[in-house]
């Protein structure tokens, strides 16, 4: 079919595009985080873990042949980097803020020497699933090719955002989160909680991650994400610690995210990499804006270190 | 000194007293050099998992560190920045601060420096020289200064901000090499124009070594005094120790929290303006050397100590010095050194709970 000439139309539906694409990454790290945070505690390395996740995901494609098979071992070796960030800091007077550092650094570095000898060759890639097939425009029909894990996000975000208010557990995580002291008194295991919180986000963020490489970008190199984990975390401040805003703010990441590639694509070179600094700057300007001096913030897990 | 305290009986409980501090200050080393003997332990497990000697990697590490004189000189050229990146983490940290954005701070400190020298070209070398100095402690001192300012009037964590803006402080660099300033001499590899090698700063006489090693080292003992021995370093450790009481007793919190983030973006500024005055003679992406990272680590394990940061530095920039040598020899990845310095990040901060366990230490009560 014939790419019709859309003129400056092609910005916003690029950016469209783009939001559904960039987000899903967004979206699983900064559910994964908002589960974390919910539970009292701060994982910062998820930036480490998710491109681990991106690298396992795409080294298990490859080797295996199925890329869902990829997704699934991303998960579990996310899950892995949650673990041991919720068992160090199970140990008393070990920082929480400070092993995310260490691990960010730890899982990256983990990944690109793991990584190495899966730049050159090509894995199977995770389908998508087609809802263009009504417009005769082939750029519409590009933008509706969406992937399934986006809709698994949106169903985990709203299934998260239920639970957390209509289930034993979500409670017990709420609980867990605003007080410790509270959490013991109704019999709950703090460090337990924690620690299930921390592994399943570390899960969810390495799922995240093997979206990079296994559907887009679509490729493991070690240029592969710039600070997406970072950003998912503080999405999640932003967010309020509620999962449904997490997907509206993981959807506005994304598309910030596409902004410089679609203006590039209609032959807008100039500031090319200001564009590509949009995610942080507006990243930095959303923390300013939502951040108060004085006041705590609304919604904040009593417990989480970052607020105190 | 009066009679009393002069005394037998008055000694005894002084006495004691200077025995418990000395014990601390021991615990204060053996659990770091704890921490690095199980980290090498365990790298050399990973290591025989991947088939590898860890005796043949340790050898290298040592010749390519501090085996030879060219090496030991090439990790004292890597030790200098990290001295200043790490001061960029020690520092905030005596006020209970967490910034990570030394990186982004070295490579603007780096710009600037090499973007200021550029219209001074005809003027002697030092008028350059200071200029490039004044900008890059400037750019440093704004951009970290800026997350304090932060921290402070909006209460943003200043984790994320700082390392944020070093992804943007990238961004930045990026576009004034390859647009901007971008040198037609280097196609290859986009750089700003060199600021001539009548400008370079050069090396201490008799090694060869820059200068931004000895005035790392002079940096560190002057800002040890600082934090310890004035007015402000006892207000900036009060309110590090209880923001709450700081403010109760009237000191001026929000001036402490900026004044110490600028100076530790300036300590990283100048990391930036002796890659680039010292080594490069231009601004381009070999800023952009993991050196802001690898100073947080060492500030961790020199436990924010700025006297103690000197020597944790050399050791650090041993092991980036010998990175090539040793990847090279034993056919290892580029991040095998990274693996290592993240491992060892991460058993340092497990060993942080060892503290006060043990009663050769006075602990353990």
């Amino acid at each position: 079919m014939e790419a019709t000439d859309l003129g400056l139309w092609s910005v916003p539906l690029a950016m469209f595009a783009g939001a559904i694409r960039v987000s899903t990454p967004f979206l699983f790290v900064s559910l994964g985080e908002c589960l974390t945070e919910k539970s009292g505690r701060i994982n910062l390395g998820l930036e480490g873990t998710l491109v681990f996740g991106a690298m396992t995901g795409y080294a298990v494609s490859y080797l295996s042949g199925n890329a869902w098979l990829g997704v699934l071992a991303a998960g579990f070796a996310g899950a892995a980097f949650g673990m041991l960030h919720a068992g160090l800091c199970s140990l008393p007077k070990v920082n929480d803020i400070a092993v995310g550092i260490a691990l960010m650094l730890f899982g990256v570095g983990l990944a690109f020497f793991f990584g190495k000898a899966f730049i050159q060759p090509t894995a199977p890639r995770l389908p998508s699933i087609s809802l263009g097939e009504w417009s005769d425009i082939s750029q519409v029909r590009v933008a509706l090719e969406i992937n399934p894990l986006f809709f698994i996000g949106i169903a985990l975000a709203v299934l998260m955002w239920w639970a957390f208010r209509n289930t034993r557990w979500g409670l017990v995580v709420r609980t867990t989160g605003d007080s410790a002291a509270a959490a013991r008194a109704l019999g709950n295991s703090v460090l337990g909680v924690r620690f299930v919180a921390t592994t399943v986000g570390g899960f969810l963020a390495g799922v995240g991650g093997s979206f990079l490489s296994l559907y887009y970008p679509g490729s493991w190199n070690e240029g592969l994400s710039s600070g997406q984990g970072l950003m998912a975390v503080a999405l999640v401040i932003f967010a309020r610690w509620n999962p449904l805003a997490c997907f509206l703010a993981a959807l506005l990441f994304g598309a910030a995210g596409a902004l410089g590639p679609a203006l590039q694509s209609i032959g807008v070179s100039q500031g090319y990499h200001f564009f590509n600094a949009a995610p942080y700057v507006l990243t930095l300007l959303i923390m300013i804006a939502s951040s108060s001096r004085t006041r705590a913030l609304r919604g904040a897990p009593g417990e989480l270190s970052i607020v105190k | 000194m009066t009679d009393v305290a002069s005394s037998p009986a008055a000694l005894a409980p002084a006495f004691s007293e200077s025995m418990d501090r000395l014990r601390r200050s021991l615990e204060y080393v053996a659990i770091p050099i704890f921490a690095l003997v199980v980290s090498a332990a365990l790298f050399s497990l990973f290591l025989l998992g991947l088939g590898q000697s860890p005796v043949e990697f340790f050898s290298l590490l040592w010749r390519g560190a501090f085996g030879t004189s060219f090496s030991l000189q090439n990790t004292l050229v890597r030790a200098a920045p990290l001295i200043f990146t790490a001061l960029c983490v020690a520092i905030p940290a005596q006020l209970g601060l967490v910034i990570i954005g030394g990186e982004g701070a070295l490579v603007l400190g780096g710009l600037a420096a090499a973007v200021v020298a550029l219209p001074l070209l005809g003027a002697p070398p030092i008028v350059v020289l200071a200029a490039m100095l004044l900008a890059s402690l400037l750019a440093g001192a704004v951009w970290i200064g800026f997350v304090g300012l932060l921290r402070f009037g909006r209460g943003v964590n200043e984790t994320i901000s700082s390392l944020l803006m070093s992804y943007i402080a990238v961004s930045i660099l990026n576009f004034v090499v390859e647009g901007l300033l971008r040198d037609p001499a280097s196609p290859n590899k986009p750089s700003t124009p060199s600021i001539g090698e009548a400008n370079m700063v050069g090396n201490v006489p008799g090694i060869d070594v820059h200068w931004g090693l000895p005035v790392g080292v002079a940096l560190c003992v002057v800002l040890y005094f600082l934090m310890r021995r004035t007015t402000f370093g006892f207000a900036a450790r009060v309110t590090g120790g209880n923001l709450r009481a700081a403010q109760g007793q009237g000191l001026p919190v929000g001036r402490l929290i900026v004044t110490a983030a600028a100076i530790a973006g300036a300590c990283a500024g100048l990391a930036g303006f002796f890659e680039v005055a010292a080594i490069h003679g231009k601004a381009n992406a070999s800023l952009i050397a993991g050196y802001g990272f690898t100073g947080i680590l060492v500030s961790f394990l020199a436990r924010h100590n700025p006297l103690v940061i000197p020597p944790v530095a050399l050791l650090f920039g041993g092991i980036a010095a010998a990175g090539g040598l040793v990847q090279r020899r034993m056919g290892l990845p580029d991040a095998t050194m990274v693996v290592l310095q993240g491992l060892i990040f991460v058993v340092l901060l497990a060993s942080e709970t060892l503290y006060g366990r043990f009663k050769i230490f006075g602990g353990g009560r």
